[in-house]
């Protein structure tokens, strides 16, 4: 089983690249399970046309330890499986210590053992890795593979870099690895030569450049994956190969995280000089 | 036991090795125990809450009644409102206290709750019966030592309760710091021997030295009331004995109510009993009454017909800020050396005072602030000392370096009567240099070949 973990700043659109990609490879008969690490558990609402998940936090906070597998674990498009992690409301609690307790208590209900014959394991974290809860996905035995949500834009590239340095903590001594940036354009000036550029100067690829499509958006609003939603659009078909690339990516590496000022540069180079 | 100690010492940047010191929490309960009829409530797990009160247990070889809110895997995710809430209820209904005394923990600060926020929705949804009150402290461990704790539970108290109705009373506020149930009766002696009136905040006598009657009390006689924690508004000075334990309070009074304050050291010893004494004299403007100049006479009279003993002996001191500031002016006093003193609290104010204090008489002294005992072990290794002063903890390095012991200040866990004889005070000083003198005449007379042991000392 590939283990597989979406950072990205906020907003860049990591849970609808990461539906859409899922959708793909369960097209293309993948077992794929995705497990939603954002309080606000919309990580799998495409998946399952609506937030129709009960989280494992509050199925946790309702029934207390012994929870059932079942009772988190929703089946999604094309079979595939869905999980919310969860968290407390806005404001109170540890959003962070939420997560970790989830992937926890995923394991020992045994939503990994290999009789669930799972051919990839999908974790959509939210935004930054603002403390030790958010890297937990990328903590040793869990996602071994690292793709990066970004766009051309300042903010994101630097919340990129960001959680590159978070990366090479857990490499250090863990199995952790990065896969690859995947560019959600934004229609940026030059922006897949500049995140090309980043992904060369931080040692890995721009796995692929997602274009910017209104039928994103329709899909989002009928709580579907464009797979689902517009399987012959032209936007899903760039859905189904990212889903390949990832599929057949050989690329893994330790990744070099840039300085602020390198960062810049880079954009100033690439951004500005357009 | 701890025969590995190198004698030399390298420089420790993120290593401490028996910390002369314990976390927050503890110094909490210890403040809010003397509030009557108070209930301690520790926002948290059930492992803080068990842990301090099995400490304060250990020293007073009293029972400690303290709540928890239980923390689960959830509360850490969700918060702990749902806990505080339940278990605010749940105390009021089961353990009926006048006042709860909330303070947080590691946990619940670092997840961020908001304990006013809880409290008010307690007070909001009528789970506050009437005539009762709730007070909170924050007193996460990662910040200071369990000294803070006391010092912001004192401040919570204050802070919550104490109002001025504009009318100010012939009262003083008396702020003890942390000291032992003896010393603020002690201390309340003396100031009644002045006939002033006065609040004393916390008091912790007649409940951690609470006598066995056959019955069991939850909440013994002793304490603050909460009508004098809130009368301390009217009052026309407060005196803080103690700046680490006391002055934030103090000074939370002065903003609060427009009390003036005056911090002073806590009155261990003769110089320090002596400002203290003074403080009142001044405050009262009366003489100081005989009996209390006969205290004074008898402590001199026993310290310099016994300088023999003293004189030039070198101790090594640690314990809190507070009491070593106090204890090493009073050794100093009886001519005594001290050449290593420690604390495991923080504060920069600890250095410069010790080294005020010692400057004449031992400008070489080892002096420092968030120390361990390990450093302490090493240093009196590299100069040995005829006597040790301090907690409990450091009757592993009185083994291995064969140096006696006095035990003095928190936690004395292996020893009794630190809970029932004052050390404050002449009449505590007495009691101090007489167990002084006597450690070093045993260890004098356990050395001495036939001929020299004495029979006469």
């Amino acid at each position: 089983m590939r283990k597989i973990a979406i950072y990205g700043k906020g907003g860049i659109g990591k849970s609808t690249t990461t539906q859409n990609t899922v959708a793909g490879l369960a097209e293309m008969g993948k077992q794929v399970m995705v497990v939603g690490c954002d309080p606000k558990a919309d990580s799998t609402r495409l998946l399952l046309g609506g937030l129709a998940q009960k989280t494992v936090l509050d199925t946790l906070r309702d029934e207390g330890e012994d929870v059932e597998l079942d009772e988190v674990l929703k089946p999604g498009f094309c079979k595939t499986r869905c999980v919310e992690s969860g968290g407390p409301e806005p404001g109170v609690g540890c959003a962070g210590r939420g997560i970790i307790t989830s992937i926890n208590m995923l394991e020992q209900l045994g939503a990994y053992d290999a009789d669930k014959q799972l051919d990839y394991t999908f974790y959509d974290v939210l935004g930054d890795v603002v403390c030790g809860g958010f890297a937990m996905p990328i903590r040793d035995g869990k996602a071994e593979e690292i793709y990066i949500v970004v766009s051309g834009e300042m903010m994101a590239m630097y919340a990129a870099n960001n959680i590159c340095k978070g990366i090479v903590k857990f490499a250090e001594t863990g199995k952790v690895r990065l896969g690859g940036l995947i560019c959600n354009s934004r229609k940026c000036d030059n922006e897949r030569e500049l995140i090309e550029a980043l992904a060369a100067r931080l040692g890995t690829q721009m796995i692929h450049f997602v274009p910017r499509d209104n039928v994103v958006q329709h899909a989002e609003l009928n709580r579907k994956t464009v797979i689902e939603y517009a399987p012959t659009a032209k936007q899903a078909d760039e859905y189904r190969t990212l889903a390949k690339k990832i599929d057949q990516n050989q690329m893994f590496v330790v990744p070099k995280p840039l300085n602020m000022e390198e960062l810049e540069s880079l954009l100033v180079k690439y951004g500005l000089a357009a | 036991m701890l025969d590995m100690t190198p004698a030399n010492s390298v420089e420790r940047t993120a290593l401490k090795i028996n910390p002369a010191k314990t976390c927050q929490p503890v110094g909490a309960m210890y403040a809010a125990l003397g509030v009557h009829g108070c209930l301690p409530h520790s926002h948290g797990s059930q492992g803080c809450c068990a842990y301090h009160r099995s400490h304060l247990t250990r020293h007073f070889k009293e029972p400690i009644m303290a709540s928890t809110s239980s923390f689960t895997e959830g509360s850490s995710v969700f918060g702990g409102m749902a806990n505080l809430q339940q278990a605010i209820s749940t105390i009021f209904e089961m353990y009926d206290p006048e006042i709860i005394a909330v303070h947080t923990t590691c946990l619940s600060e670092t997840i961020g709750d908001d304990i006013p926020t809880i409290i008010g929705k307690c007070q909001n949804e009528g789970k506050i019966p009437e005539g009762k009150v709730i007070v909170h402290a924050n007193t996460p461990s990662y910040v200071g030592f369990h000294v803070t704790g006391y010092s912001n539970m004192v401040k919570g108290f204050v802070k919550y309760l104490a109002a001025s109705t504009g009318r100010r009373s012939d009262a003083i506020n008396l702020i003890p710091g942390w000291v032992e149930p003896s010393d603020m009766a002690e201390l309340k002696r003396y100031i009644a021997a002045f006939n002033l009136p006065a609040i004393m905040l916390p008091d912790t006598s007649s409940v951690l030295d609470a006598p066995a009657t056959g019955e069991h009390s939850f909440y013994p006689k002793g304490g603050t009331t909460v009508a004098q924690i809130r009368a301390m508004g009217d009052a026309r000075h407060t005196l803080a004995l103690g700046a680490w334990a006391s002055e934030e309070a103090a000074i939370q009074l002065t903003k609060q109510c427009e009390v003036p304050h005056e911090v002073l050291d806590l009155p261990i010893g003769l110089a320090a009993t002596d400002r203290f004494i003074s403080a009142i004299a001044k405050l009262t403007g009366t003489a100081v009454p005989q009996l209390l100049e006969d205290e004074r006479g008898r402590l001199v009279d026993v310290i310099s017909d016994m300088h023999q003993y003293l004189g030039g002996k070198k101790v090594a001191i640690w314990g809190d800020p507070d009491q070593v500031i106090a204890l090493t002016e009073f050794c100093r006093d009886m001519d005594m050396k001290p050449v290593h003193v420690m604390t495991g609290g923080n504060g920069q104010a600890f250095e410069e005072r010790i080294k005020a204090i010692l400057a004449d008489s031992v400008p070489t002294a080892n002096i420092k602030q968030q120390g361990d005992l390990f450093q302490m072990h090493q240093w009196i290794k590299q100069e040995k000392v005829d006597l040790m002063i301090g907690t409990t903890y450091g009757k592993f390095i009185s083994r291995a370096e064969d140096i006696p012991l006095v035990r003095f200040g928190w936690p004395i866990l292996d020893r009794v009567g630190h809970s029932y004889f004052p050390s404050v005070g002449y009449t505590g000083g007495l009691r101090l240099a007489t167990q002084i003198i006597s450690a070093i005449q045993e260890r004098q007379d356990r050395d001495a070949p036939d001929h020299a042991f004495e029979l006469v000392m």
